[in-house]
């Protein structure tokens, strides 16, 4: 396991990250902000892997790279648009709104991270490494049972709004 | 070397890869194009009408009943990961955990939204 944090790795990941973020919000082509997305979570799974997170970096991966992207891409083919140019343009009229909410989560995230205690130092990751899955089996096969079941239910109910809302959208 | 930089180096090697295999053709490559060579679909059949658009939402059920099983097999990776340490009563979770998503693939079976018309 990797214990110490690269500065250099850290800063071209961070970078990276944060280029693919704004990329997503500036292309005007819905489906290169799409595949931008990707760049941008596995940049986050990098940031993971280097806190040691390993089987978060591996559902990040999997989950949000590899599932939630083609699931928006999939909504991109499944709406009415004669082009895809221009299909992705700032609506001029939320921005006030926008930043007055982003500053707010910025301050937050600020206050938070400047009084928590539980910052990605180097002492606590060295007290996270080793094997960070079979702890969370532990964990979620024991302690977070019933939470464990709950997300059963929450996938099942997905499953079926899903099912519902596209079979009434088929028959009309 | 640490576990991570081994799958680093892999990544970079992944990436150069496929770089290479698109420089080189541009270096040595023969340039006589036509327009049979420069069309889309050189080898294909010609498309008919607008390329863009809607698809049917039945790819949308079959993307969402992917991300629910993608899902649960993150949920069963670390079941599987410590199987012989967790015991009988984990075993029983698990297949209450998988019972219920079986029940939304029944469902979505029974509702017809598998079958492609």
């Amino acid at each position: 396991m990797n214990n110490d944090l690269n500065p250099a790795l850290f800063y071209f990941l961070a970078a990276v990250m944060l280029l693919s973020a704004l990329a997503i919000v500036y292309c005007r082509n819905l489906v290169y902000s799409a595949l931008f997305m990707v760049v941008c979570f596995l940049s986050i799974a990098g940031l993971y892997a280097m806190i040691s997170a390993d089987f978060l970096a591996a559902v990040q991966i999997m989950v949000y790279a590899g599932t939630i992207v083609i699931l928006i891409v999939l909504c991109i083919m499944i709406t009415r648009r004669t082009t895809m140019e221009r299909t992705n343009m700032p609506e001029k009229k939320y921005i006030l709104r926008a930043s007055v909410l982003a500053g707010l989560l910025f301050f937050l995230l600020a206050y938070i991270f400047v009084n928590s205690e539980v910052l990605p130092t180097t002492n606590n990751i060295i007290a996270l490494s080793g094997d960070t899955v079979s702890g969370l089996a532990d964990l979620l096969l024991g302690h977070y049972m019933l939470a464990f079941e709950i997300a059963a239910v929450l996938l099942l109910a997905a499953m079926i709004g899903a099912v519902v809302l596209a079979k009434g959208a088929d028959e009309k | 070397m640490s576990y991570f930089a081994k799958i680093f180096i892999l990544l970079i090697a992944a990436t150069i890869f496929p770089i290479m295999a698109m420089i080189v053709p541009l270096i040595i490559q023969p340039r006589q194009p036509n327009k049979e060579k420069n069309s889309q679909y050189e080898c294909g059949v010609d498309t008919v009408g607008r390329n863009i658009i809607r698809y049917r939402i039945s790819y949308f059920l079959y993307a969402i009943i992917f991300v629910v099983f993608d899902v649960e097999t993150i949920f069963l990776f670390p079941w599987a990961v410590k199987f012989n340490d967790l015991g009988l009563f984990a075993l029983v979770e698990m297949f209450i955990f998988a019972g219920i998503l079986a029940i939304g693939l029944a469902y979505a079976w029974k509702k017809g939204a598998l079958t492609w018309k």
